[in-house]
């Protein structure tokens, strides 16, 4: 196969020279397809030429502990947009920088299995020979069927463009940390859940097995134990342990975030989210309160019933794994996908139009003295906030950060921490929203438990309820954490397994349908064992229902195409459909050559299986069993440790992607909390405006467009609107006259950071406030006696106005004479798009606006310089500076002076009031013209 | 067709090229006056009454304190020597109350509500320290609201108008008459006064709609049918009178197909030299030097003039009821007396021509007798030989803006001219080369203030 980037790239020169000499075009044999997905609509310059996909992607990739790497799903979710790109091959690669110390399980010397709460990491990596780029966002989710309870993920942002991920890093960081607070914030409750489950589970077992014991007891007389008595009793034993420590990983879980309410109480959450899910809660508290009912091990009820499971250790992990939308949580996990379609919506395209974007949009909130006449400045003011917050912020971090790093470099944090430490686990943890910039103590410094509690507190008692206020609850310090914790997991298990639950009723003290937000800790390192055992508190969970529908899921498929069926049953339209090849982690060579078919047509025969987006279904247990043993961590170590980064950024990327992993990440998790919020309800709030706001002006400018062609008086209607003059359009259908307002709305310049002085359609007689107001207006004509008064109105203060007839086509309204708005609205332009058209109008406003900024800005200007020098002269100082300086000629003039005064007003406004809003007109005849 | 002079959109001495519409009154307004430099206070039949800033249109205070509309607004100012300056405005409303509101702090400080009739004029005499009120008799009170003394009832309909005379007496027009109070120090000493009719005049034959002192030694009156009344102040003599706005020859023509409302002096101004009536739709000049009408527009607006006012710089201001306000300058006549054609007419040929015309309110036409307008090119060149004045009225400008009747104005120097409308709205005209000058001057300031300025 012809490696295809040289011969693209000559080809395309040979093509370009063709087109240029001979005018017909060449014959179809003899031209190079120049870009295969062309007709796909996509642009070729965004494809460098040796990737093998056509467009930016997103790729979410799991290193299973079955299979090891595989890809689980693309955003956007089709296949052509891969193309021949292997994404299994891809997915090892990314999954293999992950820097996350993502190893979790049994710490030697602790008691219980520990959870680590390890950070994202974020890294860039290069592919030059597959001619892909990602960003590589690595994040843990928990499963405690999972080895270690942890499922290492990773979502990659993956593009031809290596500059585009290497200028857009801190913005896909950020974009990506929410994706993933979102994900992680469902996981930890399905995971928490889940663990309920299984506490309730070994509850009812450990009874059950209990009152076997005793009936054995009371049967055998004998006085010495039967092997099958002694059995009983190890079993026994080994479910108290595992039930203890399972207590102690749900406490771990639940004190990720928390809150705490009162001092020595558990505080469990309860469904509450949805009625049916209370209703749930209960019949499984009905269900649950008879556990002793001996003998039963299922109880069929809707809700969930406990069964008798096997006595073993919680590290189990030879199961079926869960699927990603399973470990997630249906809502975030969907939540998740939205928040990706939007990351890819905003940096798909040309990296300079998203450069040029931002550029532009930074350039623009630096004119805050101009920037309100033209230009959307609430779409700066609201969209920004966070985008500002971020970018500044994070920079600024990441500056400081990279200077410290440079003096001092650090260690790879979780992976350091955990080593070093057994007993006392270094924290990392930072106040985060008052001082995140403060270097922070990474190794080092073992907090006292309660000090911990205290910054841990002040960093997550932030509780999103539904009304978006955020709730602060009471802190406390729990005094005695760490007997708490022991009695708590010591306690003498009270024969009902509800008897933890029991308490859960009376302890709720959150709105209804609070939502805790779970991604606010800062810094999601290892916590102190004591303290996070120590530290109950409650957690507000989704429904029991989602859970048991979840759970519903779990049911074996046997057959693989069923599963497939399944999938659309589930309707999962956001899916892609990826494949995997079942070989994967065999031999390193296996996996370094992708199959050619890869691909375009998986099938099971060739070895290629293809899964569906739930990674891990029951089916395929048996397919991946045989590699079950296979230890994925040796696979990569052994296989592509060593990662390539972009050559050109090899130390940047690494400190950046470094210091992000500490410094950006934690000062942006507020803003991502906050976001993440919001995109939980309402997802992606900003874009679609944003989006809105594309299309009007690209409608506009295509109106525009055609006013200009059509009108050959519009010149002076624009100069109306330009120097302040109120614009009547006038007509009798509503439509045309909208569009024609549309169309003229953007050459009108706003008088304050509000909307535009634009009023589309007016039935009523005009008055004099209303031209105080609008600038351009829109206004019935009607034949009724009402008409009559509407165009009496309007004849007597034409002074004030233009009138744009839109029904016989003329327009009263005064000369102009000037040039600024031929190059403005030029009939013969040959701009053919509205947006573009829209764009060239921007740019010469703008050019106009800096000049009336120059214009209003030189005091020698306005007033003069000595006290004694006349008026006159100013007068003239100033018509000199606009005629020659400026280059403006005749009515020219009056547009930079009216614009002139617009920023007067916006400058001198007091802050709390408006812009009082004054009509200035001229006493000029006005003339008419027709077409 | 309208005779009424216009103007085209080009308006070169006109300097009113930016204005702000004030709002807040629910009702007409028909009274402005001015507190000091840059406050004005507007009132009207809502009974509200709203002080502004002239300089930026803010609305400073809303006063609501009377429940009837307001019939007479005055504004005096404490003359403590000592102290700042503290300005208050004493209100008259048809609730038969008269309120005295502090300017500064915007709260009503006393309330008088012993009157049998409601209070249609407030005066107030500075120089005595007292304030006078007439309605169906006249009061004197003093700062502190007591009643000093007052007239006995004199008639149902009430005084309409009261001037400040020399040598401590007021004239007072009531109905047909005027009457001469002279207030007499009491006998019992402290600050008490006494209030004695001097003199009736009984000179007009109609009702006296304006009275309005022209200097220490002269007055005059206008009454509703058309007649001009130049009296002595100090022993109030008719100096000179005037009642033949009309032609002599074609009085008794017009006179049938005239309403009296198109000879009544609406309102009256003055300086030194000249008395400015505005009588009817038309404004004329009489000079007092020369007892005789100088200058005269017939139709100087579509309907009654309701103010005229003098201004400084020379112009003449008047507003009507068919909303619009003029701005006149009185020129010495170029051409030859023996020039056939008025000046106004030519004006009229001229601009009629032009595309705008302000639309004449309804019911307009019906006012006019049916031969009138073909009367009138005769009447005029009669009149030009009998009687050509020297001068002539200009139109310089005219300001469109309220929807209707412009009730009156003020005028604000350099801060521009203040017009109340039975619109229910307030414009404040402004010089808008003199604003943006302001304003720059404002911005710098800023500049400075934030530290800006600094290269």
């Amino acid at each position: 196969m012809i490696s295809a980037p040289d011969v693209v790239a000559f080809t395309r020169e040979e093509e370009l020279e063709d087109e240029l000499c001979s005018e017909p075009p060449l014959p179809e044999e003899y031209s190079v397809p120049l870009f295969p997905f062309a007709s796909h609509g996509a642009n070729p310059w965004a494809k460098v030429a040796s990737s093998k996909f056509t467009r930016d992607f997103i790729l979410i990739s799991e290193f299973s502990e079955q299979v090891g790497p595989q890809p689980l799903l693309t955003v956007p979710d089709d296949a052509k947009v891969s193309g021949t790109f292997d994404l299994n091959y891809f997915s090892l690669r990314i999954m293999s920088v992950d820097y996350q110390a993502s190893f979790v399980g049994h710490p030697p010397g602790s008691a219980y299995p520990k959870l680590n709460f390890v950070e994202d990491s974020k890294v860039v990596l290069g592919d030059s020979k597959e001619g892909a780029f990602a960003y590589v966002h690595h994040l843990t989710l928990y499963d405690l069927e999972a080895r270690g309870f942890v499922r290492p993920f990773c979502m990659a942002y993956i593009s031809a463009d290596e500059h585009k991920i290497m200028q857009q890093f801190q913005e896909l960081s950020a974009e990506f940390s929410k994706a993933s607070e979102c994900l992680k914030t469902g996981n930890r409750k399905a995971f928490a859940n889940e663990l309920e489950k299984k506490l309730k589970d070994l509850d009812y077992t450990r009874t059950v097995l209990h009152n076997e014991t005793e009936i054995q007891k009371k049967a055998n007389d004998k006085g010495y134990y039967t092997t099958q008595a002694i059995e009983k009793a190890n079993e026994l034993a080994s479910v108290e342990k595992s039930i203890i420590e399972h207590q102690d990983l749900l406490k771990q879980i639940r004190s990720y975030p928390y809150r705490k309410l009162k001092e020595s109480d558990f505080h469990p959450y309860e469904p509450e989210r949805a009625p049916d899910a209370a209703g749930a809660g209960c019949e499984r508290d009905l269900a649950a309160s008879d556990p002793a009912e001996p003998g039963e091990t299922h109880l069929y009820v809707p809700s969930y019933t406990p069964k008798l499971i096997k006595a073993k250790s919680a590290k189990c992990f030879d199961k079926k794994l869960k699927t990603l939308e399973e470990l997630c949580d249906i809502y975030f996990f969907t939540q998740t996908l939205d928040q990706l379609h939007q990351i890819e919506r905003t940096f798909r395209g040309d990296a300079c139009y998203l450069l040029t974007e931002q550029i532009s949009r930074a350039l623009l909130k630096q004119q805050s003295v101009t920037n309100f006449l033209f230009e959307d400045v609430s779409f700066l003011d609201e969209k920004p906030p966070e985008k500002r917050y971020r970018g500044c912020q994070g920079r600024d971090a990441i500056d400081r950060k990279c200077l410290e790093e440079s003096l001092a470099p650090k260690v790879v944090i979780s992976l350091g921490s955990y080593k070093s430490s057994v007993e006392c686990v270094p924290i990392k943890m930072e106040q985060e929203i008052e001082d995140s910039q403060e270097p922070k103590m990474t190794e080092s410094v073992p907090f006292e438990p309660q000090e911990n509690l205290d910054y841990l507190d002040a960093d997550i008692k932030g509780s999103i309820s539904s009304g978006e206020s955020i709730e602060v609850l009471g802190t406390e310090k729990p005094a005695s954490g760490l007997t708490k914790s022991e009695s708590q997991a010591s306690l003498p298990v009270s024969p009902s397994p509800q008897a933890g639950r029991s308490k859960v009723g009376s302890r709720r003290t959150v709105s209804e349908d609070s939502i805790e937000v779970l991604s606010t800790c800062p810094s999601e390192s290892l916590i102190p064992e004591d303290f996070k055992a120590s530290y109950p508190s409650a957690i507000n969970e989704e429904p029991y229902a989602d859970d048991e529908e979840g759970g519903l899921r779990f049911t074996p498929k046997l057959n693989p195409d069923r599963a497939d069926e399944q999938e659309g049953v589930l309707n999962r339209e956001d899916l892609a459909q990826v494949d995997s090849a079942c070989c994967i982690g065999k031999e390193s060579p296996s996996f370094l050559e992708p199959l050619p078919e890869l691909g375009q047509k998986p099938c099971d025969e060739d070895g290629v299986v293809r899964i569906p987006p739930q990674p891990y279904r029951q089916a395929e247990q048996g397919l991946r069993g045989a590699f079950g043993g296979f230890s994925s961590h040796d696979g990569i170590s052994g296989g592509l440790l060593p990662c390539e980064f972009d050559s050109r950024y090899p130390t940047g990327s690494r400190e950046v992607s470094k210091s992000s992993l500490d410094e950006c990440s934690d000062s942006t998790s507020y803003i991502s909390s906050a976001a993440s919020t919001c995109s939980d309800r309402t997802p992606s709030p900003a874009h679609p405006a944003c989006q809105a706001g594309e299309r009007h002006k690209k409608k506009a400018g295509q109106n525009a467009l055609r006013f200009i062609r059509q009108y050959p008086f519009a010149h002076p209607a624009i100069y109306s609107l330009l120097s302040g003059r109120t614009l009547v359009v006038l007509g009798e259908e509503e439509a045309i006259v909208k569009k024609l307002v549309t169309a003229l709305s953007i050459f009108v310049p706003s008088c304050g950071a509000y909307a535009k002085p634009v009023k589309h359609w007016v039935t009523s007689p005009l008055h004099v406030v209303d031209f105080q107001k609008w600038k351009l207006i829109g206004l019935q004509r009607m034949a009724s006696p009402a008409g009559v008064n509407v165009l009496h109105a309007l004849s007597r203060y034409s002074r004030y106005v233009s009138v744009l007839d839109a029904d016989s086509k003329t327009l009263r309204c005064p000369l102009y004479k000037g040039t600024l708005v031929s190059r403005l609205a030029d009939h013969r332009t040959q701009i053919k798009r509205g947006s573009t058209y829209y764009m060239h109008v921007q740019s010469v406003l703008t050019q106009l606006c800096s000049k009336a900024f120059l214009f209003t800005f030189c005091h020698h200007l306005h007033l003069p310089i000595s006290e004694r020098e006349p008026e006159e002269s100013v007068v003239n100082r100033r018509m000199n500076f606009l005629k020659l300086q400026l280059g403006l000629a005749n009515e020219d003039l009056k547009i930079v002076q009216y614009l002139a005064e617009l920023l007067k007003l916006q400058y001198i406004q007091e802050p709390g009031r408006g812009v009082s809003p004054l009509l200035r007109f001229d006493y000029v005849p006005s003339f008419l013209y027709k077409i | 067709k309208s005779s009424v002079q216009t103007i085209g959109e080009e308006q070169i001495q006109n300097p009113y090229t930016e204005l702000l519409v004030l709002k807040g009154h629910q009702d007409i307004v028909r009274f402005l006056v001015q507190i000091d430099d840059c406050r004005f206070a507007s009132a009207g039949d809502d009974g509200i009454i709203f002080l502004w800033n002239a300089q930026t249109g803010e609305k400073l205070f809303e006063l609501h304190g009377h429940t009837h509309k307001i019939t007479a607004i005055a504004p005096f100012s404490s003359s403590g020597a000592s102290e700042e300056k503290k300005h208050f405005i004493l209100t008259a409303s048809a609730d038969k109350t008269v309120l005295v509101w502090d300017c500064t702090s915007g709260r009503q400080i006393q309330k008088v509500s012993c009157f049998h009739s409601t209070v249609k004029c407030l005066t107030v005499l500075q120089r005595l320290d007292v304030w006078l009120s007439g309605g169906s008799d006249l009061c004197v009170w003093n700062r502190k609201l007591d009643l000093l003394c007052k007239t006995s009832h004199l008639t149902d309909a009430g005084i309409s108008a009261l001037v400040e005379l020399p040598k401590n007496c007021v004239a007072a027009a009531v109905g047909k008459e005027l009457i001469i109070f002279r207030l007499i120090p009491s006998n019992d000493g402290s600050e008490g006064w006494n209030v004695l009719e001097v003199k009736r005049l009984v000179d007009h034959q109609d009702n006296i709609l304006s009275l309005v002192s022209i200097n220490d030694l002269t007055f005059v009156t206008g009454s509703h049918v058309g007649e001009l009344i130049v009296w002595d102040a100090l022993d109030w003599t008719k100096q000179a009178s005037e009642c033949n706005f009309w032609d002599s020859s074609v009085q008794p023509e017009i006179k049938l197909s005239q309403s009296p409302n198109e000879t009544s002096v609406q309102h009256l101004t003055s300086d030194e030299e000249c008395v400015f009536a505005a009588i009817g739709k038309g404004i004329h000049v009489y000079n007092l030097q020369m007892k005789r009408v100088i200058a005269w527009q017939r139709t100087a607006h579509d309907s009654s003039v309701l103010h005229i006012e003098k201004l400084p710089n020379g112009q003449l201001i008047s507003c009507s009821e068919d909303g619009s306000v003029r701005i006149w300058e009185l020129r010495e006549k170029q051409q030859l007396p023996a020039e056939p054609v008025p000046t106004e007419k030519i004006n009229c040929d001229f601009c009629q021509n032009k595309i705008s015309f302000p639309p004449p309110p309804p019911g307009f036409f019906s006012m006019w007798g049916f031969g009138r307008a073909n009367k009138q090119p005769n009447q005029a060149a009669k009149k030009i030989q009998e009687n050509t004045p020297m001068y002539f009225l200009e139109l310089v400008g005219d300001l469109i803006g309220h929807s209707s009747a412009v009730q009156m104005f003020l005028y604000f120097g350099e801060l521009g001219l203040a017009t109340c409308s039975a619109d229910h709205l307030i414009i404040l005209w402004k010089d808008g080369e003199q604003e943006s000058r302001l304003r720059s001057l404002t911005l710098f300031q800023k500049l400075a203030q934030n530290g800006d300025l600094q290269l």
